[in-house]
């Protein structure tokens, strides 16, 4: 069994090596990205700020100060200091401010280029409110963007490797005849799975631990835990979207339709699982939404490590979530796999 | 002598289709079967549910006399009418990775000077001619020193030269007391390689039994072929058949010189006259009414 798992591992791990254009774009994408955004960060994305608002009550009052009324800002309200503290230093909210009786207090992190704009929209707003707030120090390190965003880039170079690597390569040879081929021979659907997990799992952690490592030596990288604990986080990770695949992959037998439907899944992936922003000022049935992607739980987790310092017991409700999606992914795409079209 | 596999009632349903309709056969040890029959004849679904690939709505398959399961793909070997080989891999390498799959391995080398691939080790699987490629499924269908090799349309494609290395080859493989079951739609190929024959049509099985019995028990005497245009007169008296798409009229003889006499009275040119010995082609046209040339 494990000779015949080995030569299809082998052989898909030559595939894959050999097919320079792939190899090619799974390294290059998430480097350009990386350093694109490092040194040439534009502020595109949102025209709209995510600014926290520490009050005592639930309620936002927007007569507290004339900021409070400004259009294309997110406002939201937060009680608890420590915590709105913390969301500012890992790039969750742009801005914080507090209105009080004897005036007003904000705390901005240094290094957010967007809470740079949001500063000035509210000194705007404050001059002509007659200068009532003044800047206080935040405690504790502040995050620089970069350090956010590469836990993100890595997850999303993982999610698009995963899921095309093994759905939409599955589906061809399903289609051109290999699955067929591999049928007439002694080999087992779950031999099969196991060795196409174990080949993209390789690959996937190998060119992961490349970019992790090129970045970190050349833009010193925040890493606040334990090496081993963010391996086992991206290990399972790779595994619960390998999963995810194999279920797209299971049945489809046009690669059009594949490449549809992995999509359909990679996009609103990408956009809730909060690769490039926090899904703070998003609405909760977007941030519950969230929670349905591995990705939200692998990019969870690894920030908590790298940015936090966070242990493996502390991670561990996000890899029993990821296992337990693994599992249902594994126990479908094994249920529903066809070796060839009827 | 044993049987090695025996087909039982086989019958394949698809929407508005009956691709197989109760196929039953059986195969002894050690030689070559063929299932004839022109494409859409339902020879290769017969094939692939009997390989395990394709479900069947109803019958089984029996594998020296147990039903094929386990041992069966191990000691099978399939060549397919249309498949496909991992890409990037050289031939040498797809051969290794076939072999692994099976606990049942065959001398490798041995296989590659068979089949000639020698010099072709190396080479991408994509980079292969037409009898490359043909050589080389042949080659994968080999890897696990099989008891039972099947062999879809395996020279559908192959320049006639091809054909013949492959034949060759086939027989070869033969030799070593391996059973082939062959699907062709070539009657020369099944009538060359196979020991005995079924001929398929619309799913069915026609006839079966070994190419030259069959012939024997259809035909007494040789065939007389004439041009349709070079008949001027009534072939009423003579038992014979139009070939529509050839363009020939064909007369079967057991007094050839009899026959001729008979027949000049009524053509304008008796120097395009064949005559020949009947092959399976005459015989599925006789089984069908139509030809496998259509």
């Amino acid at each position: 069994m494990l000779g015949r798992i080995y030569a299809i591992f082998a052989a898909r791990n030559r595939e894959f090596m050999r097919d320079r254009g792939t190899l090619s774009w799974n390294i290059v994408l998430p480097v350009a990205l990386m350093f694109g955004l490092s040194f040439v960060f534009s502020g595109e994305g949102r025209d709209q700020y995510t600014v926290g608002v520490l009050q005592e009550t639930e309620t936002l009052d927007t007569s507290a100060h004339p900021f409070l009324e400004t259009r294309f800002i997110e406002f939201v309200v937060l009680t608890d200091e420590d915590k709105a503290f913390e969301k500012v230093e890992r790039h969750q909210l742009d801005l914080l401010v507090s209105f009080g009786e004897e005036g007003g207090r904000y705390w901005i992190n240094p290094d957010s280029p967007k809470g740079y704009f949001a500063e000035r929209i509210l000194k705007q707003a404050d001059t002509e409110a007659g200068g009532l707030i003044e800047q206080a120090e935040i405690t504790g390190d502040a995050i620089r963007y970069v350090d956010w965003v590469l836990p993100g880039i890595l997850g999303m170079n993982m999610m698009f490797s995963c899921l095309f690597g093994v759905g939409y390569v599955v589906v061809r040879y399903r289609k051109n005849g290999f699955l067929k081929r591999l049928r007439a021979t002694p080999l087992r659907p779950i031999e099969f799975i196991a060795a196409q997990i174990g080949s993209r799992m390789t690959l996937i952690m190998a060119i992961s631990i490349f970019v992790y490592t090129g970045t970190h030596l050349i833009l010193d990288t925040r890493m606040e835990g334990s090496y081993l604990t963010l391996l086992v986080i991206a290990a399972v990770g790779a595994v619960s979207l390998i999963s995810m695949g194999l279920v797209v992959a299971a049945r489809v037998t046009s690669e059009e339709l594949a490449g549809g439907l992995l999509n359909m899944i990679n996009w609103p992936m990408m956009l809730l699982s909060g690769v490039w922003f926090s899904l703070e000022g998003a609405g909760p049935l977007a941030q519950s939404a969230a929670k349905i992607f591995p990705l939200t739980h692998i990019l969870d987790a690894a920030r908590a490590v790298m940015l936090d310092g966070a242990t493996f017991v502390d991670v561990m409700p996000s890899l029993l979530t990821l296992a337990g999606m693994s599992a249902v992914f594994l126990f479908l795409g094994a249920r529903f796999f066809r070796w060839h079209p009827e | 002598m044993r049987v090695a596999l025996e087909a039982r009632h086989l019958v394949k349903h698809y929407p508005g289709v009956v691709a197989v309709n109760d196929v039953s056969f059986a195969v002894e040890e050690g030689t070559c079967f063929g299932l004839l029959g022109p494409n859409g004849a339902g020879k290769t679904t017969t094939v692939e549910i009997i390989e395990g690939v394709t479900p069947a709505t109803s019958g089984e398959v029996l594998y020296f006399g147990e039903p094929a399961g386990r041992r069966f793909r191990e000691e099978a070997g399939i060549q397919f009418q249309n498949t496909a080989l991992q890409d990037f891999l050289t031939v040498g390498e797809t051969l290794e990775m076939f072999q692994k799959l099976y606990d049942r391995r065959a001398d490798l080398d041995a296989i590659i000077e068979e089949c000639s691939l020698g010099d072709l080790l190396d080479r991408d699987n994509r980079k292969l001619s037409g009898g490359q490629r043909q050589r080389l499924f042949l080659a994968v269908a080999l890897v696990n020193r099989p008891r039972l090799v099947f062999l879809d349309e395996p020279t559908t494609g192959l320049d006639p030269q091809a054909r013949r290395n492959f034949w060759e080859l086939v027989q070869k493989i033969q030799g070593h007391g391996t059973t082939i079951v062959l699907t062709t739609h070539y009657m020369d190929e099944a009538h060359v390689l196979c020991n005995e024959i079924a001929i398929m049509d619309e799913g069915r099985i026609m006839t079966q039994g070994a190419p030259d019995a069959l012939l024997k028990q259809r035909y007494a005497g040789m065939i007389i072929e004439l041009p349709v245009a070079d008949v001027t007169g009534d072939l009423d008296g003579i038992d014979h058949r139009v070939i529509e798409n050839l363009g020939v009229v064909e007369i079967v003889s057991d007094d050839v010189a009899r026959s001729i006499s008979a027949l000049s009275p009524e053509v304008t040119d008796l120097n395009h006259i064949k005559i020949r010995q009947p092959n399976l082609e005459d015989l599925f046209l006789d089984l069908t009414g139509h030809s496998l040339r259509a």
